[in-house]
């Protein structure tokens, strides 16, 4: 899976989960970008996200996470390794 | 919406949810209903589920969410905020995260019994300040088995265990609600045990979001607690319209013969349709109607019900459409003949191409995805939740004799030329009296059921029919309606509020399954008695239209009363005047109170 793939994957999930299709992702893209990214809705794009790619992100990186590009770097990581 | 029904897809519906809310909410009909939830734990996308459901079923809820863990504190101490939201249903969200004091392994047996003694005191308290303050029904967890087993096999059978203690207290729970009213247990100890304990109790989610259950498991969670709400709002469905060959047996009967279709204990095929035929039998006896609906010679078909070996009897069935009519005809057909809408049929088929047939042309009809193998058949309407058993009232044990005894009438009426003739062959006795608490239940239970003879539509819950029963300035009928085909139960109600010497008619009910049996004139006459004896001289009379009860439109007309407002809505206003000269309407109906 290259990078942009990834990226493509992962502005599908966040549209659905935003019910925005307005959203473009970018590497420095954080939750004070789009409107609606609370920390309730942020519960939801994570297990979105592992469904998607079908991984599980561990604890501590759900918590050091700090922007798209960082999100991007554990789903390559992850997939690897599982 | 087809995303919503068992079996959904929960991935979906987490990654949708706002979407799939947008389209839900352009729903008209909506009933609103608030409900509080008072979780011990995080409960936000719980709520934003259960809505999702809930819209589905045609409920609009409105929340009262507590703050994080405060459960107890809002349900036991006085809460303006929760007060002023006057809850229809209170939820409490409780998990095993919830419990405070455990068995320690140094336990002596008294004190565990203590233990276990003040965890269940700490609920009955707020279940019992609720009851007396809120006066709503209440849903409240059980408890989900602990994800660890410190003694392994012995945490079951040792009191110091957590399995055992959990499931002590879970018995204490159940015994609850079973002797209490308006009180229902939303069984998550099934739930997750069904959905896989393990995922169910991820300690990732708790740790990260405080969420007492795993979040890809909230779908499961929140439809099976909406389910006791819709049925508790009156939406559960009522009849079972199932297909025959390759639905209650293996094979095609004018094919194969009856003797060569697959049913019976000879082969594991036709164990598995027994079985399904087993638990369809079980159902009727709840008080779902079950019916036919098969492209079959009728003949043919019965002969494979008619079978030694055959579990369900062709009398089992209240109506049969056995022949080459388009299904959905026959479903619409079935439908009239019990006064009840499609919306409350479920119609079973292993054909793809019927079941499409069945919901593209009876929009509201429940066409669960049974797929083609009959192992399955079960676990999908069960898991459906179609008929969820909240109350079950005498009624429901007794539903297909009735609707059977119904049919005989309808047989008799066809020997008659005159339909006055016919009514009193009928020798139909009424009791009409104000509520008695023998048959609240099944008051609160009509309220939320009725929808076509229905002039004003208010839902009540029954202990707002207690409240009403208690206070003086209500008056209550409820009418029950026996023939000589047998006893059709309490089948009307009505609840007007008296100011001055005026009495205001909440709620006309009736149930369809006894129109023009005079019984609408009975309990007018009723009414006329009360109000004269409480010296009131006017009747006003509302109507306010919906989807489903134009039938009742000029209902107050029939009835003498005068129109004297209409607003562009179509909602109107009906004036009716008291005087000595009245003369009773009911002509067949023997009333005979203080039964």
């Amino acid at each position: 899976m290259t990078r942009e793939e990834v990226f493509e994957r992962l502005t599908e999930v966040f549209r659905n989960v935003f019910d925005d299709d307005s959203i473009e992702l970018l590497e420095t893209t954080t939750s004070k970008d789009i409107e609606d990214w609370d920390s309730f809705e942020h519960i939801n794009l994570i297990v979105a996200v592992e469904k998607e790619f079908s991984i599980k992100i561990p604890m501590g990186k759900v918590t050091t996470m700090k922007d798209v590009g960082e999100m991007a770097d554990i789903i390559l990581q992850e997939s690897v390794s599982s | 919406m087809e995303e919503l029904k068992y079996p959904f897809n929960s991935d979906n519906l987490i990654r949708r949810k706002k979407q799939l809310k947008k389209l839900l909410l352009k729903k008209t009909d909506l009933t609103p209903l608030k409900i509080a939830i008072l979780g011990g734990a995080t409960t936000n996308d719980i709520m934003k589920m259960m809505e999702l459901f809930l819209l589905d079923q045609g409920i609009r809820p409105e929340f009262y969410e507590s703050e994080y863990n405060r459960f107890y504190e809002d349900a036991m101490f006085p809460n303006p905020e929760l007060e002023a939201f006057k809850p229809d249903i209170i939820f409490i969200c409780t998990f095993n995260k919830n419990i405070r004091r455990y068995p320690d392994i140094s336990d002596t047996p008294e004190i565990v019994e203590e233990k276990l003694e003040n965890e269940y005191l700490r609920f009955e308290n707020m279940w019992k300040r609720i009851s007396s303050v809120y006066k709503c029904p209440v849903i409240q967890n059980n408890f989900e088995y602990p994800y660890y087993r410190l003694l392994g096999n012995k945490d079951a059978s040792d009191p110091r265990g957590r399995v055992n203690f959990i499931s002590r207290l879970n018995m204490r729970f159940n015994s609850y609600a079973d002797s209490t009213d308006n009180f229902y247990i939303n069984d998550i100890n099934y739930i997750s045990a069904s959905y896989g304990l393990k995922e169910w109790s991820d300690p990732f989610y708790w740790h990260m979001y405080k969420y007492a259950l795993a979040v890809p498991a909230i779908p499961d969670f929140s439809f099976n607690v909406s389910n006791i709400i819709k049925s508790l709002m009156g939406k559960n469905k009522k009849v079972l319209m199932l297909d025959m060959d390759n639905t209650l047996w293996g094979g095609v009967i004018g094919d194969d013969g009856p003797d060569n279709i697959e049913t019976g204990q000879e082969t594991p095929i036709g164990q598995t349709y027994s079985e399904f035929q087993t638990y369809i039998r079980a159902l009727g006896q709840l008080g779902v109607l079950l019916t036919l609906n098969s492209k079959n010679d009728e003949e043919t078909a019965l002969a494979g019900l008619k079978r030694d070996d055959s579990v369900l009897k062709p009398e089992d069935f209240i109506y049969k459409k056995i022949n080459w009519l388009p299904k959905s005809e026959n479903l619409i057909n079935t439908a009239k003949e019990l006064n009840l809408l499609p919306e409350s049929f479920v119609f079973v088929d292993d054909n793809p191409a019927e079941r499409e047939i069945v919901r593209s042309n009876v929009p509201g009809t429940a066409v669960p995805e049974i797929g083609d193998r009959p192992e399955n058949y079960i676990g999908i309407i069960d898991k459906s939740g179609f008929f969820e058993a909240t109350n079950l009232s005498k009624d429901d044990m007794t539903r297909n004799e009735m609707y059977k005894a119904n049919a005989k009438r309808l047989e008799s009426l066809n020997t008659f030329t005159d339909y006055g003739e016919y009514l009193r062959s009928l020798e139909m006795k009424g009791e009409i009296q104000e509520f008695i608490p023998a048959y609240m239940s099944r008051i609160s239970q009509l309220t939320n059921k009725s929808n076509q003879f229905n002039l004003t539509t208010r839902r009540y819950t029954q202990s707002e029919i207690e409240k009403v029963a208690a206070t003086g300035e209500y008056i209550t009928l409820y009418g029950r309606l026996t023939d000589k085909f047998g006893d059709n139960g309490v089948v009307s109600v009505v609840i007007g509020h008296v100011t001055g010497d005026e009495c205001h008619i909440d709620l006309w009910i009736m149930s369809c399954r006894v129109l023009k049996r005079d019984m609408e004139f009975a309990m007018m006459d009723e009414l006329v008695k009360k109000c004269a004896e409480r010296k009131i001289k006017t009747i006003i009379g509302y109507y306010y239209p919906t989807a489903k009860n134009a039938m009742v439109k000029e209902f107050y007309a029939l009835q003498g009363f005068e129109k004297i407002s209409e607003d562009e809505g179509g909602n109107t206003v009906w004036h009716f005047d008291i005087n000595e000269n009245y003369v009773n309407k009911n002509r067949y109906i023997d009333i005979c109170n203080g039964v």
